[in-house]
Parts: structure tokens; C-alpha cells; sequence
């Protein structure tokens, strides 16, 4: 068999006869009840027919945290490995086989703590990996201690005086890191989450998605402010080419601010002129980051959807097509005349 | 022209200089001019851990011994016949090295009052008696080699200044009958785009050269010929070169393409500077943000089917440890090779040590045996790459190689193998279910070995993870007694490889009651003080493992139906400490840890104290 092959083909049948429960693993799912990475499993699972790759050649990679186990329950080729890793054992499995559509998943924990450094790396190499973070602001499976998404002053396990530490804005890191394509999307919006993921499966490039996914036991509520009944007023829905308009009646907007940035707005105030229309294409990261710094946590006004999407030349692409053709063609006769190359003596 | 010269069967030379004098380089070239001539040969380049150490002091100096003969040798010498010493540091640092008698050669323009106070040096040793008992030979090399490249248009001084080496060079090939032609080629090529510098080191080492034939040294030309080795073609090569050609064999012969990840790391990154090179063998070459990133592509790239081989040194080994544990779980193939350095921590990370082979056996969370076999000499490297590589994807596990600094930069003359002689290296990936309809990813060969299913595969979808797995089926499982049963499934691996391997051979004297056992880059020392024994006559054994994990089956017949057992190591007892806990032998150790290899005449002594 060719383990090579560059075509998309897929052995088992056209990608229109592909269903949900093709993706779907016989492993019992052991998330707590009411978790939100049920809802993210179900969307995944039923969004993967429709990308038209089949389990085959898709490849789930995980680290560890409550996150890490949803290779599992997805019937593709998966690996569950150490914390913080994902992105590295995806790099490695990107660039080796750019035939295959592979997915990390991710907790806060596991990309922005330990694995901080693989995050960035594979961001800025543009390595063609779809980056799924969960992000729940807490450490789940160790059970309840702040994590470096926890708000200051959060009161967990390992911090009963309050955290001292800053978080980390994901989506500020990733653009930070030079990102291809950066969106924010919501666990229990089916229809959002599933978008969001469809244009992430589609970009060329490293995609990183933040989910914000609710953990109902250590961090229960955490993004009741944009998240559902009651949070739908604070979302706003990023559309390209649309104004940054968003509440109950489309009543607020965002500008642009004295400082350079982007702040909220009551339309009224300003006229609907003045409101920003969103362009996710900009090569320059500036409006992105100011759109991701709008904010910081999920307490208010908060943008969700795809902040950017540009292209970069992606990570081994341009040279695994050659080095494919050069170890095809190598033959131990090349390597006889590389091993006599240069100096040589006969005795 | 000097019309007499004396033939010698063996010689050793040592280099040294300030690590900007161009040591190296000038020990490079002898040795290539050396392998020309047809000797046997072993070197020793011993450089200082900054690129540029204090100038002048003997913490900066940077030497290269070479040991060349019309035999064959095993070892880069103790100690040298002739010292050429490029400053008073050198002096400093090497003088004790050189034989009582030897010839010392030193640029007597370096010995200024600056440079002997650098050097720590309160009289002038060239003066003071320090080397009367040494043939000293002091030769202005700076003020000669900037009167030979006087009239060169466009040089700077302190350009003409820094060929001062070639001068240097071109003395020891003229005192050493080395011819001069290709060292001058080299110099062309190399120097091609900058005409005034190529024509100054051409001219400098000519300086040299006839400044020894035209009789204004007092020394007689020394002969050694070629050596009668086995008949083949033959290159000079190091053990960072060797194993990037070995890893380069085992892509080809199985069909996988090489997938090496690394971050670097002084001695290792040779090895990624070596196989960046070669495109042409479709070597996919990465170098990562971290040692951790390192092996855990080189692991992502092995489910994906390839090669993964990722190579560190000792504090890598120890970022490295956790992936190796998953990827030991996971049982895929992936190489991690450890070229040991002198440590703990940074320690000495220009020089050698064998002090990683416990943590490379132990050194992970929980029970996780792996495969462990050590390359033992330069050229060897070769070898010991392609059978890491075989029972990597024969067996499905990491096996870690280790090597060290001193194989990885000492070269030897290397006869080329066929490659018609690799052995098999068979992927064998899975391609279908392999329990009726089913496909279990966990179900084990002959040999314990589970199958591998690279993705793009259809129907043959599973998840691999660090959760412990269910045997057979492969789904995660906390059923203890399923744990007891993978632990000891993985151990059998180990048992079912042991089988495979060839038995440890022993080179025994008739009435030997003394075996010296080694492992690893002691191979040569061991056989040269082997040889000093039997040259007075005396009766010995040795031996030298190649698979530390598992050992070969007769290990523990051979150290027990010896008397006593000597096992010299650079470490404070690590093979000792194994065989005394697995064979309840009371060996005895013989060990060193300055960062440089055990001398002949130290093993000859220690051997000596056992047996008289």
C-alpha cells in the first residue's frame, strides 16, 4: 500500500456516504455529566462527514486534561499523548504526512501552561494542524485548581487567598505568535461551533480555535455572560465584511478608540457609519489583537467568531513533496556512491 | 632535500593551541593526509566548551592528537612523541602529556611576557629548565609566516598572522613524510572565493614545510608506512558521520523515510548538521523549539510511519524521558540517540564521559524497559544505527544508542561496507484486521511486537494514548489485572530481543582467569591494553557488550566462569553495577571521569594489579 498518497481519495467509499457514526468510536465517554465537551464532541463528530476526509485520514491528537480523552471517542487515528505535547506529536505527524487532516485538542492547562512553548512554535511555523482549545479557566481533572486562563484573584484548591497571577488572553497569544487563523467560539452553539470549525478545517495553515467550555463542576458558570440563555446580547458575531454590531436589537457597535484600539459603543451615539466592519483578511495582525483584547475575560461585551484568517506559506509543504520524490528514487546504490564520495583509499 | 630519515611503526602527534589558533583544523587536514599515506589512524580533537575561551590561558586551549602507524591501532595514544605547542597555554596544558624525550615543537614568538603570565607561567619555560628534557625545537612561526606571506596583495596583518597554523602544519607533514599536495588543494578549494587568504594559508604552510627540508630544524624526517589492512576501499571517518550514514542505510533498506527532529546540543548537533545535508536521500530534517518537542516529533512522525529518530545529550535525555516512557507505551518504533557528555547538568559539554547508561536503562517513571545498545567505536557508529533502527521497527519500541563525545569527533580509517550486507529491515505495516473482521491494535507477534497501522489506512482506525491499553484490543483500561499483564507483555519484548541476539564473544587466552569487560567507546583502549599484557606474555580475557538492554543470553556464563572481572568505564561503576546486580558477580571497576578516555598504560596498570 502507499502510505504517501497526496490524493484525498479514500478507500472505503465516496465522502458523500460518510456519516456521524463513522466518527464515532465504541470507547464509553467518561466526562462528568453536564460537561460542556459533550456538545463539543457531538458538533465535531457530526461536522467530520461533511468535511469530506474520511476517519482514515484524519488524525485526532490530544495532551492531558479533561480535554485529552476525546481522541478517543472519535473513530480516526488518534493519540493520547503527555501533557502539553499535542502540538509537537502533531508537528511531527503534519510534516511528516501532509496527506492527512490532523486536529489537536487541547485544555488551557495543557496548550497555555505546560505546553505554552509547542503552542506558539507550531503557530508560528504555520505547521497545517487545526488547534482546538478548551478552555474552562480551571484545571478539571486534577480537580479544581486555577489555571493561567482563572481570572485574578480566583479562589480554587491551590489558591484559598486568591490567585496572583495575570492570565493569558489565548487569542492575544496566538496572534502574538503570528497566527494564520485565530477564532473564538462557544461549546453549546452548535451552529457557531460548527462554522467556526468548518473554516478552520478549510484554512491552509495552523488554525487555533478557543472554545469557551463550561466545566459544571470546578468553574460552573464561568461564561454565563456570553454563553447560553441570557449571554446572547454580549456575543459579537464576527462576520467578514459585516459592521461590529451586536446586542439584543443590534443596538451596540465597536469603534476604534483614541488609543488606537477598539471599544464598545452605543450606535446611537455615533451613527451606524462609524462602526467598524470586520475584515479577517488583513495581513497585519493589528486589527485582530485589538479585536481579541475588546476582552480580556468573558464578563461583558466579547467577540466570537473568526478574528483572522490570512495566508502564510504553510510549514513543509513546500519541501515534503520533494524529499518524498528524492527517498522514493534513493536506492542503496546513492548511498554507496555517498559513502565513497570525497576521499577515498583501496588497500 | 634530507636524504636519511628514520622509519617508525608508530606515532603519536598532539596539536595544541588557542582555541582561535585553528587546532582543529590543522589536526583535520593531518589526518586526511595521514589516511593518504595509507596508515592506520585514531584521533582525539579535545577542545575547550567556548567558541572563544579566554585567549592565552590553559582553560582556552584546544588540542588534536592524532596516532598513526604502519599497523593496525585501536586507540588516539597516550602519549604523545612529538607536542606542538602554539603558545605558552599549550605548553602549559599539554607539556605533561608529552613522552619523556619527546619532541616539542613551540612557536617561540608566542612566549612573550603577557602570554607566559596568561598562561601562569612566572619564568619563561623555554628558558627555566621546564623542557631541557625534551628535543625543542623553537621556531619563530609568526615572524616566518609573516615574512612568507609579505608580498600578498590585499592581506591584512593579523589575516597573515592567523595562517601561522598552516606554518605549523606544514613543519609536522614535512617532519612526518605527509605529502602536501592535497592539503593544498584543499586549501584552494576551500579558500577559492577569497584569493589574498587562500594564497596566505598556501603560502604559510609551504613556509613550513620546506622550512623542515631546507635543514633549518635539526630533526630527522620520521617514516611510518601504510598499514596492512584488510583489503577494501577505505574513508576516514567520525562517529557523527558514521551514524548519520548509518541512519541514512536503515531509511533506505526499509523503505522509511527519516524523520529526525532535534534541538541543538553540544556534542549531538553534529549529527543534524550532517543529516541536513542530505536531501537527496529525502531526509526530512526539523530542528525544534525543545528536546521535548524534539522526540515528540520524531514519535508523531513514527505514527505517521516514518523513521523518527531524534538524537540529545544528557540533559536532553532528561527532557526527553517522559516522551520516551509514552513512546515505550504506545510501542512504536523511534530511535533516541545520546551522544553522552561529561555531567551532571552542564558539566563538561565538550568532553567525554559514559555516565548515562543507568538513566538510559532506568531512567523513566514506572516499568518501562527499552532496548539499549552502545556504539563502540568511531566507525562503528554505522552499525550501531542501523541495528537501533531494525529493532526499533522490527520490535516496535524506542531503543535508545548511545554514543559519546569521543566517538562522535574521533575518526578512524572505515572500510566500506556493501550494502548488500544490511541486514533486513522489514516495516511490515499492518494493512488489514487481524482478528477475523476485527482489527486489534494491540495483538502481539512471535515476538511481542504489535502491529502498526500508519494512518490513511482504512478500517484500521485506532487510538494509541499513555492510558494504560487493554491487551489486544487496545482500549483504555484500569483493570488491574490487565496491568500486571501489559507491564509483563512489555517486559517480554526485552526477553523474545534477547533471543535474537547474537552471543557476547569472548577473546580468551588459554589459562585467562581475568576478563576485561567493556561497553562502549572503551572497546579501543580495552584491546590495546589486551595487547601490552600479551606482549609480556601474560594470559587475558576480553569481551565488549554491544546490547547493554537486554544483554546477550550467555553474559552471565561468561562474567562467572572467569576469576575476577574488570570492567573499565568512564562513570563511576555503571556496568559494574549492573552486572553485579543481575549476574551477583563480584566485578571489579576500573573508572575515570576527567572527560577523556582511559589511557592504555592506566588500563595495562590496573590489569597488572589483578593478575600479578
Amino acid at each position: 500500500m502507499s502510505e504517501n498518497g497526496h490524493d484525498h481519495e479514500h478507500g472505503n467509499g465516496a465522502a458523500g456516504t460518510l456519516t456521524k457514526a463513522d466518527f464515532q468510536s465504541g470507547q464509553e465517554t467518561r466526562w462528568c455529566p453536564g460537561c460542556g465537551d459533550y456538545a463539543i464532541l457531538a458538533s465535531v463528530q457530526a461536522l467530520m462527514p461533511e468535511l469530506g476526509i474520511p476517519p482514515e485520514k484524519t488524525v485526532f491528537i490530544s495532551g492531558i486534561g479533561c480535554a485529552g480523552r476525546f481522541v478517543y471517542y472519535m473513530d480516526t487515528y488518534g493519540m493520547h499523548g503527555i501533557h502539553g505535547r499535542a502540538p509537537a506529536l502533531a508537528t511531527g505527524i503534519a510534516t511528516a504526512r501532509e496527506d492527512l487532516s490532523v486536529w489537536v485538542v487541547s485544555g488551557d492547562g495543557d496548550s497555555l501552561s505546560i505546553g505554552g512553548n509547542h503552542l506558539i512554535h507550531s503557530l508560528r511555523r504555520n505547521v497545517p494542524i487545526k488547534l482546538l482549545l478548551f478552555n474552562n479557566q480551571i484545571y478539571g481533572l486534577t480537580k479544581g485548581q486555577y489555571s493561567p486562563t482563572s481570572e485574578t484573584g480566583k479562589i480554587t484548591k491551590s489558591t484559598p487567598f486568591g490567585s496572583e497571577d495575570h492570565p493569558f488572553n489565548p487569542l492575544a497569544l496566538a496572534l502574538g505568535a503570528d497566527a494564520s487563523f485565530v477564532a473564538r467560539t462557544i461549546d453549546v452553539e452548535k451552529v457557531h461551533l460548527t462554522e467556526v470549525l468548518r473554516k478552520a478545517a478549510e484554512h491552509e495553515g495552523s488554525a487555533f480555535v478557543e472554545i469557551y467550555q463550561n466545566c459544571n463542576v470546578f468553574n460552573d458558570g464561568a461564561f454565563d455572560a456570553v454563553r447560553g440563555k441570557g449571554g446572547g446580547p454580549n456575543q459579537i458575531r464576527l462576520e467578514h465584511g459585516q459592521p461590529l454590531r451586536f446586542g439584543a436589537e443590534n443596538e451596540r457597535g465597536v469603534v476604534r478608540s483614541a488609543d488606537g484600539g477598539l471599544e464598545v459603543v452605543e450606535v446611537a451615539d455615533v451613527g451606524a457609519d462609524a462602526i467598524v466592519v470586520h475584515d479577517a483578511h488583513i495581513e497585519d495582525p493589528s486589527h485582530a489583537t485589538a479585536l481579541a483584547r475588546l476582552a480580556d475575560a468573558p464578563t461583558g461585551p466579547t467577540p466570537i467568531g473568526v478574528f483572522r484568517d490570512v495566508k502564510r506559506p504553510v510549514y513543509g509543504a513546500a519541501r515534503q513533496h520533494e524529499l518524498l520524490e528524492a527517498h522514493a528514487n534513493a536506492t542503496l546504490g546513492d548511498l554507496d556512491e555517498l559513502l565513497r564520495s570525497g576521499d577515498t583509499w583501496t588497500v | 632535500m634530507t636524504t636519511t630519515s628514520k622509519k617508525l611503526e608508530t606515532v603519536i602527534v598532539r596539536f595544541a593551541g588557542d582555541s582561535g589558533d585553528g587546532m582543529q583544523l590543522v589536526g583535520d587536514r593531518f589526518t586526511a593526509a595521514t589516511a593518504h599515506v595509507g596508515n592506520d589512524l585514531s584521533t582525539l580533537p579535545d577542545f575547550p566548551a567556548e567558541i572563544r575561551a579566554p585567549a592565552g590561558t590553559p582553560g582556552g586551549v584546544s588540542a588534536f592528537q592524532i596516532h598513526f602507524a604502519s599497523r593496525d591501532i585501536l586507540t588516539p595514544g597516550d602519549h604523545p612523541n612529538t607536542l606542538v605547542a602554539m603558545n605558552p597555554a599549550a605548553l602549559k596544558a599539554h607539556l605533561d602529556a608529552l613522552e619523556a624525550g619527546g619532541t616539542l615543537l613551540v612557536n617561540e614568538d608566542a612566549f612573550t611576557p603577557a602570554n607566559l603570565r596568561k598562561a601562569g607561567y612566572e619564568a619563561n619555560p623555554l628558558e627555566d629548565g621546564t623542557v631541557e628534557d625534551y628535543q625543542t625545537f623553537e621556531v619563530p612561526m609568526t615572524t616566518l609566516t609573516t615574512r612568507a606571506t609579505d608580498d600578498i596583495e590585499g592581506l591584512k596583518p593579523a589575516e597573515a598572522q592567523r595562517t601561522k597554523n598552516l606554518f605549523a602544519l606544514g613543519l609536522i607533514s614535512w617532519m612526518y613524510g605527509r605529502p602536501g599536495k592535497a592539503t593544498i588543494s584543499w586549501l584552494e578549494a576551500k579558500f577559492a572565493s577569497k584569493p589574498a587568504i587562500k594564497e596566505a594559508n598556501v603560502a604559510a604552510f609551504k613556509a613550513g614545510y620546506n622550512f623542515g627540508d631546507t635543514a633549518e630544524i635539526a630533526a630527522t624526517p620520521i617514516e611510518v608506512g601504510p598499514a596492512p589492512l584488510d583489503a577494501g576501499e577505505y574513508r576516514n571517518i567520525n562517529g557523527a558521520n558514521a551514524t548519520a550514514m548509518g541512519l541514512l542505510a536503515a531509511s533506505v533498506k526499509s523503505g522509511l523515510q527519516l524523520f529526525f527532529a532535534t534541538y541543538p546540543i553540544t556534542p549531538a548537533s553534529e549529527l543534524l548538521h550532517h543529516l541536513a545535508r542530505h536531501n537527496r536521500f529525502g531526509v526530512r530534517t526539523v530542528q525544534a523549539e525543545d528536546e521535548i518537542a524534539a522526540v515528540n516529533m520524531a514519535l508523531g512522525a513514527s505514527f505517521g510511519g516514518k523513521l523518527g529518530v531524534t538524537a540529545t545529550s544528557g540533559p536532553g535525555m532528561d527532557l526527553k524521558a517522559e516522551t520516551i516512557a509514552l513512546a515505550q507505551v504506545l510501542e512504536l518504533p523511534l530511535v533516541v540517540i545520546d551522544v553522552q557528555r561529561a555531567g551532571p547538568s552542564t558539566g563538561l559539554p565538550t568532553k567525554t564521559e559514559q555516565s548515562d547508561l543507568l538513566m538510559a536503562i532506568h531512567g523513566r517513571h514506572g516499568e518501562s524497559p527499552l532496548p539499549v545498545i552502545a556504539a563502540s567505536t568511531p566507525s562503528g557508529c554505522f552499525d550501531a544505527a542501523v541495528e537501533a533502527a531494525r529493532i526499533a521497527v522490527r520490535h516496535r519500541t524506542p531503543v535508545i544508542l548511545l554514543s559519546d563525545t569521543f566517538l562522535t569527533n574521533s575518526s578512524e580509517p572505515w572500510r566500506l561496507p556493501s550494502m548488500d550486507d544490511l541486514p533486513e529491515i522489514d516495516p511490515d505495516f499492518a494493512i488489514g484486521p487481524n482478528a477475523g473482521d476485527e482489527f486489534l491494535p494491540y495483538l502481539r507477534d512471535e515476538r511481542g511486537a504489535r502491529p502498526w497501522a500508519i494512518p490513511g489506512t482504512p478500517g484500521l482506525q485506532h487510538r494509541l494514548g499513555g492510558l494504560e491499553k487493554e491487551h489486544g484490543s487496545g482500549k483504555v483500561s484500569y483493570d488491574p489485572a490487565n496491568h500486571a499483564l501489559m507491564t509483563k507483555l512489555r517486559a517480554e519484548k526485552l526477553e523474545k530481543l534477547a533471543e535474537e541476539l547474537p552471543p557476547l564473544v569472548v577473546d580468551a587466552d588459554e589459562g585467562a582467569e581475568l576478563l576485561v569487560l567493556g561497553w562502549g567507546s572503551t572497546s579501543g583502549v580495552i584491546g590495546a591494553a589486551a595487547r601490552r599484557i600479551r606482549g609480556r606474555g601474560l594470559p587475558i580475557a576480553i569481551a565488549h557488550l554491544r546490547n547493554l538492554e537486554p544483554m546477550p543470553l550467555n553474559t552471565g556464563d561468561v562474567v562467572r566462569s572467569f576469576d575476577k572481572v574488570l570492567i573499565p568505564e568512564l562513570n563511576t561503576g555503571q556496568l559494574l553495577s549492573l552486572v553485579r546486580d543481575k549476574f551477583l558477580v563480584d566485578a571489579i571497576g576500573h573508572n575515570k571521569v576527567e572527560g577523556l578516555p582511559i589511557l592504555a598504560e592506566e588500563l595495562e596498570q590496573a590489569i597488572l594489579e589483578l593478575i600479578e
